[in-house]
């Protein structure tokens, strides 16, 4: 098999491969590894590529097949969004205030990953601390989404489409071919819009599935790991591998992960879906409804039901979002103060060196998120903000526990448009906040949400749909999801340009 | 730094409301109006949000988690046993236990504070209001409680090891502390002092803080304000972290006066955060409201809300020790002591146990609780703190105490045998009834032995024995002389009977 062909493969299917001795860990690695060195360049899904790592750990995921010692994911070479501290690979939430930061510890859900026999290809790039819906606030520069659209005339432009964000370099990975899947986190809809905006699947599972213990903070009570991957099953099986108990982590739930996999394939038949009226926002492209509308018809064929409902409180959540998510990053991020690691910009005093610190270090992006919600915290202003916002945040969850009672879960689109250019919404933060108007809900109420790819837009980009699923409910997301692959197809970059 | 202290005083207080306490000025008379926030250091081996330990005096950052650095990603995880302890000392002080209580995050920038914030209880504290019971010159009065909550100590910040630079210590960064707020109950420096010492005692004794007052685990925010008796409370300052039972009693006498000045001069008194100087016996401004902090406090979102159930503290306060208060009472009531020696015994756990193991030694005849008193407090306690010793350090041991006692109580010896006897066991250790045997100390109640006695003495004083018959008040110099022919060990009610009756008085 061409080094091509390997890249090509889905996760299951290397899986499948390296059982059946089709290839070696190290081949497949080699491929990435060769992959990622030819079109990094070009897309900056990287920011730190770990090529010798990667096949250090491939000789050993070989040792073991060998043994017959094969764990659930040996030998599958992985991106690791940078968010997750790596034991002795630079970790820097692709903030310059973290500088060369190289943890001394491995995050609970990547710890999974290796001791489940993956490999790390290297350190995905993202949005400074994850704050962002392009992946243009990193420290290492913008990541180019690998999908081009087509100008007026028919032929692909030149414009460098954005990948979503702030898991952009993670689902520019996965759209090119640059790894088998990624690590990601959404904290308002970093996994689901940027899978959503490439073409590939996204997961944010239930608050408390996956351990937050290792993955730098940005708002404790929305923060939740998941994966990118190419295909439904795919993220079935990442996930797995991915979320576990954790007494270190004292909101992660102590209760044992399914075999989401087992998911995949069986029938729809009973299942109620819901969908919500809310979600039909003002100014939605036509594209978007009639996408919708598809789904709806798909899974209708696959055997489920329909079901109007309605989502009362969703118009105030994204305002509440912005107001939840900067006061706890506020807070989360007071501890890059120049004193014990990272970057220290020296000053007079000790204050001044806080302030030259800071202000060298964090990005335009954060340091507005920091002042948002420093100023939401303060004396005089709490109530009318962050306690306002927080039960809003309670009447957001009471209309989803009311919607239980008539469905099982519910479908919406993703994004309200397409993969737009780098620099359209970068210089207008509320245009930018509105990309995640239908992702930002499901987090407040601490839901699991998948986008699965559904269709082309009519400027030939990808377009996704989400399915909202009860607590600790994804296996029916799973179910579903792949309902809707099945119907829709997958939708893999059409050209490869970058490279 | 509390702000939810309530400012208001207990109605009820008869003592306080009483004022034996008035400051004079030259206005008139002048009430002070005093709370305390104490910072407790809970005892636990480790820390409130991570495993590393809390054993003091290691080198410095040697006892540093990722957590307590706060590294990237880290996050905090409750420390059980520093929960339990809390609950304990909760019901030590009579209070209300909450079952469900939040973790907030107290919002600050300071280099010894790595994670930019200092994890505390706010709104919903762990221990709600309660009450102790302190005795101040022999009177009793009630201090009420108004919370207790856990939270976070920081780091230590050194400047002096540096021309430029300042180090930080860690090692204390997310130790766990217990804030226990007191009402505005206490109307003197004696109060406070007495609140704070009653304070420490119950936390020792519940094993749930050492209050070792020199390493600072145990310090307290002493908040004063003066007002004419009768007014509205005054505006209060908050002296921070005194850190002796004494710098407390100063402290507040030296503020006191300080804000009755200003007053009478026609000024006011600003609220502000006050240091206590002893070696200047003055207080001084450390920041004004103007510059105080916008805490932002938030509840932590790393944390769940702390919950347990009833059986919980049923079960933690089915194991607590018995407490000062009600020993003091047992030892009243059953042993016949006095309030004021009960209460001497009973304000170190170590000091009653050590009364209660000598009274156990005693057999039941001679199981007299006065006796064993007098001796544990004056002759015991007395040489102890004479040489700098606690209890813990005694070279008599209880068994020993003891057995002394008992050849008091027996009248195997006298009391002034039994001091000799104590000098003996102190230097040289040993068993009090060997001793006593072997040094012929016994005291004779022989009456052959002390006639012949009383009869070579009235033989060798013929003015005395004159003088006696004339004034017999002059007896007792005939007793002496008697008891020392004896070599001290004859017993002298037999002689007063013997004498009176040989000189037929």
């Amino acid at each position: 098999m061409s080094k091509t062909e390997l890249t090509k493969l889905t996760l299951t299917e290397a899986r499948d491969g390296l059982r059946k001795k089709s290839f070696t860990a190290v081949e497949l690695t080699a491929a990435f590894n060769d992959a990622i060195a030819a079109g990094n360049g070009g897309l900056n899904a990287y920011v730190l590529p770990t090529p010798e790592h990667a096949l250090a750990q491939a000789r050993q995921s070989d040792q073991r097949l060998a043994a017959g010692k094969a764990g659930a994911l040996e030998g599958l070479p992985l991106g690791i969004k940078d968010l997750y501290a790596t034991k002795g690979v630079r970790t820097t939430a692709c903030s310059k205030i973290l500088g060369d930061f190289t943890p001394t510890y491995e995050s609970t859900v990547t710890q999974n990953l290796w001791d489940a026999g993956a490999v790390m290809l290297g350190k995905l790039n993202n949005d400074e601390f994850a704050m962002g819906s392009s992946n243009e606030t990193s420290c290492f520069g913008n990541v180019i989404n690998p999908w081009r659209r087509k100008a007026v005339s028919g032929a692909l432009s030149n414009d460098k489409l954005v990948p979503g964000g702030s898991s952009g370099g993670s689902s520019a990975a996965v759209a090119a071919d640059m790894c088998l899947a990624a690590t990601a986190t959404d904290t308002g809809g970093s996994i689901r819009q940027p899978a959503a905006l490439t073409g590939t699947v996204g997961i944010k599972p239930t608050y408390g599935r996956c351990s937050r213990w290792g993955i730098v903070a940005f708002a404790s009570s929305l923060d939740q790991a998941g994966p990118i991957a190419k295909t439904t099953r795919d993220a079935a099986i990442l996930l797995k591998a991915m979320a576990s108990p954790d007494p270190k982590d004292s909101t992660c739930v102590d209760t044992p992960v399914p075999d989401y996999e087992a998911e995949i394939g069986k029938s729809l038949k009973g299942l109620r879906v819901g969908v919500p009226k809310e979600y039909r926002i003002e100014g939605m492209s036509a594209e978007i409804e009639v996408l919708w509308q598809k789904g709806i018809a798909w899974l209708k064929a696959a055997g489920a039901t329909i079901h109007d409902i309605s989502l009362p409180h969703t118009k105030y959540a994204l305002p509440a979002y912005y107001i939840v998510a900067p006061a706890e990053c506020s807070s989360n991020l007071a501890r890059y103060d120049g004193v014990r690691y990272g970057l220290r910009v020296p000053g007079r005093d000790v204050t001044e060196t806080y302030e030259n610190t800071r202000a060298a270090g964090f990005g335009k992006e954060v340091r507005r998120r920091i002042l948002i919600g420093t100023y939401v915290l303060s004396a005089g202003y709490y109530d009318a903000y962050y306690l306002k916002a927080q039960k809003v945040r309670s009447l957001i969850k009471n209309d989803f526990d009311q919607a239980w009672a008539k469905v099982d879960c519910i479908l919406t689109p993703t994004t309200p448009s397409p993969a737009f250019a780098a620099g359209e919404k970068s210089g207008d933060p509320l245009a930018m906040y509105l990309e995640d108007i239908f992702t930002v809900t499901v987090n407040m109420a601490g839901l699991p949400g998948i986008s699965v790819p559904a269709g082309l837009s009519s400027q030939g980009t990808p377009l996704g749909l989400q399915l909202i699923g009860k607590p600790f409910d994804e296996g029916t997301l799973f179910r579903a999801g792949q309902a809707i692959e099945d119907a829709a197809g997958r939708f893999p970059v059409p050209v490869k340009w970058w490279a | 730094m509390t702000t939810v202290t309530k400012a208001v005083p207990m109605q009820d207080n008869a003592a306080a409301a009483k004022s034996p306490n008035l400051i004079k000025g030259n206005t008139g008379d002048w009430e002070v109006v005093i709370g305390l926030e104490v910072h407790a250091q809970v005892n636990s081996r480790s820390k409130l949000f991570s495993g590393s330990s809390t054993a003091f005096g290691a080198a410095p950052n040697s006892h540093v988690s990722l957590v307590d650095a706060a590294m990237p990603g880290m996050l905090p995880v409750i420390n059980a046993e520093c929960v339990a302890q809390a609950v304990r000392t909760g019901l030590g002080l009579n209070a209300q236990i909450n079952l469900k209580s939040v973790f907030d995050r107290k919002n600050y920038f300071y280099p010894d504070l790595p994670q930019g914030y200092q994890i505390s209880q706010y709104k919903q504290p762990i221990v709600g209001e309660g009450r102790i019971e302190i005795d101040v010159d022999g009177a009793s009065m009630k201090v009420g409680i108004e919370r207790l909550h856990l939270e976070q100590d920081a780091g230590k910040s050194i400047h002096d090891q540096h021309p430029e630079f300042s180090y930080v210590d860690l090692n204390r960064s997310g130790v766990a502390l217990m804030e226990i707020v007191s009402k505005p109950d206490m109307r003197s420096a004696k109060q406070a002092q007495a609140y704070v010492t009653k304070l420490r005692t119950i936390l020792r004794y519940l094993g749930t803080c050492d209050g070792d007052m020199e390493k600072g685990n145990l310090r307290a925010d002493v908040n004063v304000s003066v007002r004419k008796p009768g007014a509205a409370l005054g505006t209060r300052c908050e002296i921070k972290n005194v850190n002796s039972i004494r710098f407390i009693g100063q402290a507040v006498d030296v503020e006191a006066r300080r804000q009755i000045e200003i007053i009478e001069d026609g000024g006011k008194i600003d609220q502000e955060t006050r240091l206590f100087d002893p070696v200047k016996g003055e207080t001084r401004s450390m920041r004004s409201k103007e510059e105080a902090h916008d805490y932002r406090y938030f509840p932590d979102p790393d944390l769940l809300p702390l919950e347990f159930k009833p059986e919980f503290v049923a079960g933690l306060k089915a194991k607590l020790p018995e407490l000062p208060d009600a020993k003091k009472a047992r030892f009243v009531k059953d042993f016949g002591l006095s309030n004021y020696d009960a209460g001497v015994l009973v304000a170190e756990r170590e000091n009653a146990d050590y009364f209660e193991a000598v009274l156990s030694t005693l057999k039941d005849g001679t199981r007299d609780g006065k006796t064993a008193a007098n001796w544990v407090i004056n002759e015991l306690f007395g040489r102890l703190n004479k040489e700098s010793k606690d209890v813990g350090a005694s070279p008599v041991s209880a068994a020993q105490l003891g057995s002394l006692v008992g050849l008091i109580g027996d009248s195997t010896i006298s009391g002034k045998i039994a001091k000799d006897v104590f000098e003996i066991l102190w230097a040289e250790g040993g068993d009090p009834a060997e001793i006593v045997e072997s040094r012929g100390m016994k005291q004779v109640t022989d009456t052959g032995a002390i006639e012949k006695a009383v009869d070579e003495i009235i033989a060798a004083n013929p003015d005395k024995v004159a003088q006696v018959i004339a004034k017999p008040t002059m007896l007792g110099w005939f007793v002496g002389q008697v008891i020392k022919q004896t070599g001290g060990k004859a017993a002298p009610a037999t002689v007063n009977e013997i004498l009176k009756k040989k000189l037929g008085i």
